[in-house]
């Protein structure tokens, strides 16, 4: 690609919370008609250069200037009358209105005042079309499916002559082919000169379809590339800063192969389980000491494997057998009482009351389970508590904090203790390791080891192949709300050989 | 009895505020009244303004109680007053139809007949918002509605007196030179500290209002709960209708209670017991429900027109409000982000947080 | 890509086919009911009672209830928004109150009617201002309008204060008739308010505004409208609304009076959501709300036919109906979020 001159060029952009350096002297460019992947760990920024640019951040130092002209906007709105628009994961728009209010509200077309109906709706069928959708424009957006809504969130944004079109992880939740539809209207945009600069996790789908990207590694630069010039192997390594020789030596050396472990008896032993729109019926056992892990992609199916098994959805489909008995989990509760217990991947919604302290936070789930005529003596709470606050290295190591002003890992690790004092038999982790920092991780990757050397049955779930392959001893693999695979884990299966299966859907 | 270790805690985080402005209003009552604190036995009776005031304040305290457990969960119950209304009036009812109105049994009859119906009242409340799903301020809207209504039904749109000794008891009469009604709040207090602090009540409730998803996945038994403090509402509605009922000798379907809903609600939240749910304070509330009825006093005392009541009710409600709101104190403070419509960013030491 | 255009509920519509013949639009529903219900309602009256088939009847519901369908409108923008307000009985209350008393003062009717419809806007207005700046729950600010309107109330008089002015005795005995039925003037400004408000949610921007706020707030300020704006005016609508339809009642009842529309928020709050709006905001139309007051005044006007029913049964029935409509939207909304 002749390098045209950049539509957008932000210089040494630094942006300090207290206390946190997020972004550090970070150049970033983006060209005319080109797909630009923003790379990156949780962590290194990347959400918050896409702040500064809207506006939602004031910058510390640097200069952002768009088509040469210096800019520097208070907010999203004003981002987008300069024509820098954002179609967030969320779709951020109104289910109630129509499509077609819903792509041009706050500028319908209007006739002293009063807004043209059938002017509005021929431009918004017209603009939809051009974008390959067919749907009726008139209907309100809540009843379209969540893909569908983003492409009227991409219509809306392009709607005003965009000229940079920032899309943050939206194909977090699609499925392969409403990603192809997006990447169709993506590759259409860029023929009419439209920047776009494109936020996600899928790897393979940033080498599909994106023309350079900038790697940011703890809120610093690391560099521009173009996609052609960088493996994904090489990019990896740039984005968590490790050499790759030392990337395989920790591969090599925590496998945790099934050779070495003992087989106990099926815990859990899902047959033909499923829930009508959450995931297709599949069969999974789960045996004591045994580390099963989930992997997949966001939106694969992975957190609703976990709800159906804890009983916070109702299956529609199949048998559930807890030691050998069939059982119906028709709530948390139910699954609590075989001794099952899940930690949520959403830690602030699904997880912690963050109002109240740690103890109460540790002690919720069995205190619970226990009903709430039958107190845990406050004597039975502080040993409990004291000895896993310690055990987990939980900091501040203040029974009486609220959890609310914890870091991310040390909530993480409150919600890991509640459902430890409840003793279970199978543990459910939920992306136990996002979005927390690499001591914690380890500690928490440590923990699982040692709970399932314990004898607990674990089903780990997590975004990161790496990980899974390190803890399981054997893997399923969901794509499309759908176990397309279960493999023993070995010497010989790497995450290139799941990532393969994510990606086709078939076992080889 | 509370520790004093926890008393100072408790001191140090919620009840200083209310107790202070109890304290003060106190004060300029002292000044006004140099009287006012002075208490005397009379007959075997107490008498004093502070006899007064607690007398008052007694069905607003205990409505403030029910209110308290279902703010607590996230809730709101708008339809306590008018169980209040009813309440006194079935059991008026009841007494009138009775042969002796001066009947123990019968009287007896007519309070478990009147607080059993509260109970009800309270269970629809709790199963609408629990079962069904309706958002609390509407389905206790509902029975504020049509409850007014049967009130009126039960007392035929009259004002029902009846003339009986033991109903007497309730409101008017004294036990140990105590009023009767102040004890039943005591015992009622008491009770319910007992049940939610020393039960885990307290925690359960306050974690449903704090986080209900989490709470469900925690295996906390919400809708149990929730029925339950609507339930417990309902009770203290009916309750605190039979205090009212009874003092006055009669029954009002149309004026019983009447904005004791927002009396309570504004108790509870003087007390510290913020609106969203989650942490209570049943103490504070019973203090919020003092201080409203000192100023009721005060306004009385100073010679203000009581008309007046209303307007600084109207002020404290302000005043309270932005105080408890974190925008208004930003503000103040200055430190907010610009650009109101934008959400507030997640707070920079989440940034290991990813957005879901 | 085909299966795009499945609709988010795949099982109901497994192929993405979409019915051609009709079936009624899920957010009309509410409002259909509704007027299923007045239909009914209307028959059971002319079946059982003599004279109640009179056209006057009907336009007598708008006459007895002008005030109420003017408050009711104000209430429809509010509700539409997610929000509420409690305030609307009290500041119906001072409106009549300030009017009676300035009238009485002698000052003039031109400066009355203006200066009454401003106090209520600016209550309105203060609402407003502070749910949005404070982020104050609605119920709470406008508990606390309710507080003041009713506190200055009293404060003013704790009697009823007649009104003798001429031009407010006029308005209120004046009868504009056609073809043998008559309406009052506040009948005719309660239906041109109606259709002011019409027009402007269905065709301003603003309008549009208000429903997008009530679907998703923070989407309809990431989408770059003016939230907060809209809140305000919302409410400062709702005030001018009280205010105009405190005029109408005295008008009606030529009388201020500390206690009048005692409980009107409530009855408003009734007839907004038996006209199908929904109280989460985001659904509903203004053609509803008029519904929901007719219902309200039809079944007035049947307890007064009836002759041996109280006036109590009114708050019973509409209970019991506000309780039907509430579980209708409940399922509504159940079916078409998932």
């Amino acid at each position: 690609m002749a390098e045209a001159a950049p539509i957008l060029t932000m210089t040494g952009i630094s942006k300090r919370f207290p206390g946190v350096v997020a972004l550090a002297g970070v150049d970033f460019r983006m060209l005319p008609g080109e797909v630009h992947a923003l790379m990156g760990e949780n962590g290194a920024g990347k959400s918050t250069l896409i702040k500064v640019l809207t506006g939602v951040y004031d910058i510390d130092e640097g200069d952002i200037r768009l088509a040469g002209e210096p800019v520097r906007f208070t907010g999203p709105p004003q981002a987008q009358q300069a024509g820098i628009s954002t179609v967030y994961q969320e779709v951020n728009l109104c289910p109630n209105l129509s499509v077609a209010e819903n792509i041009q509200l706050g500028r319908e077309p209007r006739r002293l005042g009063a807004i043209r109906w059938a002017e509005l709706r021929r431009h918004s069928s017209e603009l939809v079309g051009r974008l390959g959708l067919d749907i009726d424009v008139t209907a309100p957006l809540g009843t379209y499916s969540l893909a569908v809504q983003q492409m009227v969130a991409i219509a809306r944004a392009v709607d005003v002559s965009a000229k940079v079109l920032i899309l943050d992880e939206p194909t977090s939740s699609l499925d392969a082919g409403e990603v192809a539809q997006l990447f169709r209207v993506m590759r259409q945009l860029k023929s009419e000169g439209v920047a776009i600069l494109f936020v996600s996790h899928f790897l393979d789908q940033v080498y599909e379809i994106a023309d350079r990207m900038t790697v940011l590694r703890n809120g610093r630069l690391i560099g521009e590339y173009r996609v052609a010039e960088l493996s994904p192997l090489e990019l990896v390594g740039r984005m968590i800063g490790k050499e790759l020789a030392t990337l395989d030596e920790l591969a090599e050396h925590s496998r945790r192969p099934l050779a070495t472990v003992e087989r106990g008896e099926p815990v859990v032993d899902a047959r033909e389980l499923g829930r009508d729109g959450a995931v297709a019926p599949f069969s999974l056992t789960i045996h004591a000491g045994e580390v099963v892990g989930l992997a997949g992609l966001l939106g694969s199916g992975r957190t609703e494997v976990a709800r159906l098994l804890f009983g916070a959805d109702r299956a529609d489909h199949g048998s559930l057998r807890i030691d050998g008995a069939e059982v119906s989990l028709r709530n948390p509760r139910n699954a609590m009482g075989h001794r099952i217990a899940f930690c949520s991947e959403n830690r602030r919604t699904e997880g912690l009351v963050e109002e109240l302290t740690v103890r109460e936070n540790i002690i919720l789930a069995l205190q619970a389970a226990r009903g709430w005529s039958r107190p845990i003596p406050r004597r039975r709470q502080d040993e409990l508590v004291d000895r896993y606050v310690r055990a987990l290295d939980i900091r501040p190591a203040d029974p009486e904090a609220r959890v609310g002003h914890l870091s991310g890992g040390n909530q993480q690790k409150v919600l890991l203790a509640r459902w430890l004092i409840t003793e279970p038999r199978l543990l459910i982790v939920d992306e136990p390791t996002r979005g927390i920092d690499v001591g914690a991780k380890a500690e928490i990757q440590r923990l699982v080891v040692e709970l399932s050397d314990g004898g607990m049955a674990v089903l780990f779930i997590s975004a990161e192949l790496e990980e899974v392959l390190r803890l399981s001893h054997k893997i399923a693999v969901l794509r499309d709300r759908r176990m397309v695979e279960q493999v023993e884990n070995s010497e010989d299966v790497d995450a290139d050989r799941i990532m393969r299966t994510i990606a086709s859907g078939g076992a080889a | 009895m509370i520790s004093p270790a926890t008393l100072s805690a408790l001191l140090r985080h919620r009840l200083v505020w209310p107790v202070g402005v109890l304290v003060l209003l106190i004060v300029g009552n002292l000044v006004f009244t140099p009287s006012f604190l002075s208490i005397e036995v009379r007959e075997g009776h107490l008498y004093g303004s502070l006899i007064d005031i607690l007398r008052s304040a007694a069905p607003l305290a205990l409505v403030a109680l029910g209110m308290t457990l279902v703010i607590a969960t996230g809730g709101i119950d708008l339809s306590v007053g008018s169980v209040v209304a009813i309440s006194g009036a079935v059991a008026c009812w009841w007494i009138v139809g009775l042969g002796d109105q001066n009947s123990l049994g019968g009287v007896l009859g007519a309070v478990a007949l009147a607080l059993g119906l509260s109970l009800l009242l309270g269970a629809g409340n709790g199963l609408l918002v629990a079962a069904v799903g309706i958002q609390p301020i509407i389905a206790t809207l509902i029975l504020m509605v049509a409850g007014r209504g049967v009130a009126q039904l039960v007392t035929d749109g009259q004002i029902i007196t009846v003339n009986s000794g033991p109903y007497e008891v309730i409101g008017k009469d004294y036990w140990l030179t105590f009023p009767v009604s102040v004890l039943i709040v005591a015992v009622m207090v008491a009770g319910t500290l007992v049940l939610t602090r020393r039960t885990a009540l307290g925690l359960l409730i306050e974690s449903v209002g704090g986080n209900p998803t989490a709470s469900r996945l925690a295996g906390v038994n919400a809708r149990r709960l929730t029925v339950l403090v609507y339930v417990f509402a309902g009770f203290c509605a009916g309750l605190a209708g039979l205090i009212v009922s009874s003092n006055v000798s009669s029954a009002d379907g149309n004026n019983a209670g009447n904005l004791i809903e927002l009396d309570a609600i504004l108790a509870v939240v003087i007390g510290g017991t913020a609106l969203a749910g989650g942490r209570f304070s049943v103490l504070g509330s019973v203090i919020g429900a003092l201080v409203i009825k000192t100023l009721d006093i005060t306004i009385y005392t100073i010679g203000v027109p009581t008309n007046t009541t209303l307007l600084f009710k109207a002020i404290v409600v302000v005043v309270l409000c932005l105080a408890q709101s974190p925008a208004f104190r930003a503000r103040v403070l200055g430190r907010r982000r610009r650009g109101p419509d934008v959400p507030d960013p997640a707070p920079p030491t989440a940034r290991t947080e990813v957005p879901v | 890509m085909t299966d795009l255009e499945t609709r988010t509920p795949p099982a109901a519509t497994a192929t993405g086919v979409r019915g051609r013949g009709y079936r009624p639009n899920q957010r009309h529903v509410p409002v259909l009911a509704t007027l299923g219900l007045l239909v009914l309602m209307y028959g059971v009256g002319v079946v059982n009672y003599e004279g109640f088939s009179d056209t006057q009847i009907v336009l007598n519901i708008f006459v007895d209830n002008a005030f109420l369908l003017v408050v009711a409108v104000g209430m429809t923008f509010v509700i539409l928004t997610g929000g509420i307000d409690l305030s609307v009985g009290a500041v119906v209350a001072l409106t009549t109150l300030i009017a009676a008393e300035l009238l009485n003062a002698g000052w003039p009717a031109a400066v009355v009617l203006p200066l009454v419809l401003l106090v209520g806007t600016t209550i309105g207005l203060g609402m407003g201002c502070i749910i949005h700046f404070f982020e104050v729950q609605p119920f709470i600010a406008t508990l606390a309008g309710m507080f003041l309107a009713r506190g200055l109330c009293f404060l003013i008089s704790d009697a009823s204060v007649p009104i003798a002015d001429p031009f407010w005795t006029g308005v209120a005995q004046q009868r504009l008739a056609f073809g043998g039925f008559f309406v009052s003037i506040s009948a005719v400004v309660a239906v041109l308010v109606v259709l002011v408000a019409a027009y402007v949610l269905a065709y301003t921007r603003f309008g549009r505004t208000v429903y997008a706020v009530g679907g998703n707030p923070q989407s309809a300020g990431l989408m770059g409208l003016p939230v907060g704006r809209t809140r305000i005016v919302v409410y400062t609508i709702s005030g001018f609304c009280s205010a105009l339809g405190g005029v109408l009642l005295s008008f009606y009842m030529l009388s201020g009076y500390s206690l009048h529309a005692q409980g009107m928020e409530l009855d408003a709050i009734a007839a907004v959501v038996i006209g199908g709006t929904l109280l989460t905001g985001g659904s509903g139309y203004l053609f509803g709300t008029v519904l929901g007051v007719l219902v309200y005044g039809l079944i007035q006007t049947i307890i007064t036919f009836q002759g041996d029913l109280s006036s109590w049964w009114t708050r019973i029935v509409i209970g019991v109906l506000l309780l039907a409509f509430i579980l209708l939207q409940r399922l509504v909304t159940h079916r078409t979020h998932r």
